[in-house]
């Protein structure tokens, strides 16, 4: 039994709502009084499960209770959980930033934590002497960091600018280099948060490449926090799941986002959607826009079939003059991996305070059984001439693909999601 | 296309769901993590717990942090003069323009005796060690709420941080002990005045090294009991000031009446500055006992401090 790394044995975390001040000091008093009598914390027995949506009666409430679970060496354990549920908590304590109110954490070797990349790093100093302080900060002693400089800098891309103060990077490059020392830690156990959620796509890649590296090739132990149940998928071996400061659920990476999808999920059933207050990660400076995107013939909670078509009616208005733009649309499985992307020729014309109506119907769509939502765009341009695009919908509408024929469907309630998303129809064979 | 049957398909797909979940569920119940496992064999490099004992200070943990104490000296010194154009010239301009003020506001307006000294020597003196003493000590004292942000993130000894504002304020000690010194030489190649140097001159590392650790011991125990009361940090910066009239900085303690004298070698900063100034100067007062008190003191107060450090470094992000 020496192949535990981590071992979290009833672990408890309380945290006091409103603010600190005036009360404080007597409660303070009050703990100190009963311990000296060999109390118990008088405050340890209130408090309450960590459901922020409901009004509670307590103002003591715990982020985290009776939370138990073990990490093998050289697994890879992904955390995952909506807003609140004590993910965080959890990787403060793990990374002993605060300590628990209950319970304890047994840890077999050097843990590491990125919480945040780039901690430490100080605005006037230059890349080079970033790298050191942050390695530094981060547990590395001088000498390590001169062995692995020339890597870090190599990984990091940003060589030309090691000398320059890194108040004068791009957020990109600052992000980056803050990265790349991380990536060169050796701890024998990594926690990660969320910090594939920077860089550009090419550096998250790297990013995802070098993780899965570490706990393959040299045996780590990876703690990993994230919303992207793709990247939980892809990277992580065994999982768990939080719910309101509890351990709801422990099992294999797939297991849990699967259970985390049925349980979860944001499966929105609309058949239309207007667009205007939605929610716009990327800039477009929307001359050209989306008003409302349905489905022409929408059936009870967006269920279609694995044989036909996917009928999709969008309305664009415009407030220029556009003579030949394209639409795109791209589908995502409901955990966020992609399936496939369509661009249109530049066949569309609109004008000025024009609205213009655009039937779409993907048919013969091949996609396997489960739940996909759809993402638009809409623009001009192709790599030579340079893309603008004008708007961009991610996460429009959701829908489900069944089987419509029970009898003769022969993978029927089969599918597995490790045979991927598509479901090949159009195969000759001799 | 026939719907309904979709419709019927989905709905035992959402039944296939409820097993899919319980499955989970049982494999939760069947499968917890149990805590009666084979324990022995398992040795645990460390063990993350409410609360340690009082005297676990984790010093060993520093020293393996010790490259982290020397990147944060260079880093403060680095960052402070950076786009200046005079650098660390401004090491040099602060003491002299207190020393100036002093000169002209104590010794010209007020006129208090300074032992029969020059005076720009007799405030120097005072001022390059005080300066020490309360610099360090502003600074440690709020180590908790300005580091908050890269404490909040990752864990290293937090001993770290007021361990190496210490050393840093050494450099910048030495530094303006080095300005002290030429005006000091200065004045006895001149010759013609009392200064009478001494082998108590041999004490000043030592002498360094007590006010750093009082400073220290100081700063620690404010920094950590304002993490949750802030009224310490308001009474700590005007308290700064009012000390210095209480330490023998801008007058001799000669000069001061006998009745009184208890009340200012009370303080444990009262012999350190005595102790420089009659060391270098030959004029004051020293005694082995006064020393000795402050010794003891800071001992006392490191101590004090180390353990309240520590016990709030575990629990300050959820107070501060």
């Amino acid at each position: 039994m020496n192949n535990i790394a981590i071992r979290v044995e009833d672990l408890g975390k309380q945290y006091r709502l409103g603010e600190i001040g005036t009360g404080t000091l007597s409660h303070d008093l009050n703990r100190w009084w009963s311990r000296i009598r060999g109390k118990e914390d008088p405050f340890a027995k209130i408090g309450e499960a960590n459901d922020r949506t409901k009004k509670g009666n307590s103002e003591y409430v715990w982020a985290l209770k009776d939370v138990n679970f073990e990490v093998k060496k050289g697994e890879v354990l992904g955390i995952i959980g909506r807003n609140g549920a004590g993910k965080s908590t959890l990787l403060k304590i793990l990374s002993k930033v605060t300590a628990p109110t209950t319970g304890r954490i047994k840890v077999q070797g050097r843990i590491a934590s990125l919480l945040e990349v780039g901690t430490g790093f100080h605005p006037d100093l230059t890349g080079r002497e970033n790298v050191y302080l942050n390695g530094a900060i981060l547990g590395m002693t001088k000498g390590e960091i001169n062995r692995k400089f020339d890597e870090i800098v190599d990984f990091s891309g940003v060589e030309r600018y090691i000398d320059t103060p890194v108040k004068r990077y791009s957020s990109g490059m600052y992000v980056r280099l803050a990265f790349a020392v991380s990536a060169f830690l050796e701890p024998e156990i990594l926690i990660v948060d969320e910090v594939l959620a920077v860089g550009d796509a090419e550096f998250q890649k790297k990013c995802l490449g070098r993780m899965k590296d570490v706990s393959r090739n040299e045996g780590r132990t990876i703690l990993f926090v994230s919303h992207s149940m793709a990247a939980v998928k892809n990277i992580c071996t065994t999982g768990i799941l939080m719910k309101n400061g509890e351990l709801a659920f422990a099992g294999t990476a797939d297991d849990i986002v699967d259970y985390y999808i049925a349980n979860f999920s944001e499966f929105n059933p609309m058949s239309k959607v207007y667009i205007e207050a939605k929610h716009r990660p990327y800039y477009a400076n929307r001359s050209i826009k989306y008003e409302s995107i349905e489905f022409i013939n929408p059936s009870e909670n967006n269920y279609f079939s694995t044989k036909g078509a996917i009928a999709i009616l969008l309305k664009l208005s415009s407030i220029i003059n556009c003579d030949a733009f394209r639409v795109a649309f791209s589908v995502n499985k409901i955990d966020e991996s992609p399936v496939g992307t369509f661009f249109s020729e530049e066949i569309f014309s609109i004008r000025n305070g024009e609205t213009k109506d655009i039937m779409l119907s993907l048919k013969d769509h091949q996609l396997a059984k489960g739940q996909y939502y759809l993402s638009f765009s809409v623009g001009v341009g192709n790599e030579i001439t340079g893309i603008t695009d004008y708007d961009t919908v991610i996460q429009t509408l959701f829908f489900e693909i069944a089987y419509n024929d029970v009898a003769n469907e022969r993978m029927i309630t089969l599918w597995n999601s490790e045979w991927g998303s598509m479901n090949f129809q159009n195969v000759e064979l001799r | 296309m026939q719907w309904t049957e979709v419709i019927a398909t989905s709905y035992t797909q959402r039944q296939e769901k409820q097993v899919l979940v319980q499955i989970a569920e049982e494999k939760r119940l069947t499968s917890p993590p149990t805590t009666s496992l084979d324990d022995s064999t398992q040795e645990w490099t460390e063990v993350i717990e409410p609360r340690t004992h009082l005297l676990d200070l984790r010093l060993g943990d520093v020293w393996r942090y010790r490259d982290l104490v020397m990147m944060f000296v260079r880093r403060d010194f680095v960052s402070t003069y950076k786009q200046t154009i005079l650098g660390p010239i401004w090491f040099f301009v602060q003491p002299l323009l207190t020393t100036l003020t002093f000169i002209i506001v104590f010794g010209r307006v007020a006129k208090l005796s300074t032992d029969g000294l020059p005076q720009v020597v007799f405030y120097l003196a005072g001022v390059t060690v005080w300066n020490y003493f309360s610099q360090t000590l502003m600074a440690t004292s709020t180590v908790f709420i300005a580091n908050a942000a890269i404490f909040g993130k990752v864990y290293f000894p937090r001993l770290t941080m007021p361990v190496s504002i210490v050393v840093s304020n050494i450099v910048r000690f030495l530094i303006q002990f080095g300005l002290f010194l030429a005006v000091w030489l200065y004045y006895l190649m001149r010759g013609g005045s009392t200064i009478q140097p001494n082998w108590l001159m041999l004490l000043t590392p030592v002498l360094l090294v007590v006010m750093g650790l009082l400073s220290l011991g100081l700063g620690m125990i404010f920094s950590s009991l304002t993490t949750k009361y802030r009224d310490l940090a308001m009474l700590l910066t005007f308290g700064v000031q009012l000390l210095m009239y209480a330490t023998p900085v801008i007058y001799p303690l000669s000069s001061i009446p006998t009745q009184y004298k208890w009340l200012i070698l009370a303080n444990p900063m009262s012999a350190i500055v005595e102790t420089f100034r009659y060391a270098f100067l030959g004029s004051g007062s020293f005694q082995w006992a006064h020393l000795t008190y402050s010794v003891v003191f800071t001992a006392v107060i490191l101590f004090v401090g180390t353990i309240i450090f520590n016990k709030v470094e575990k629990s300050f992000t959820d107070t501060v």
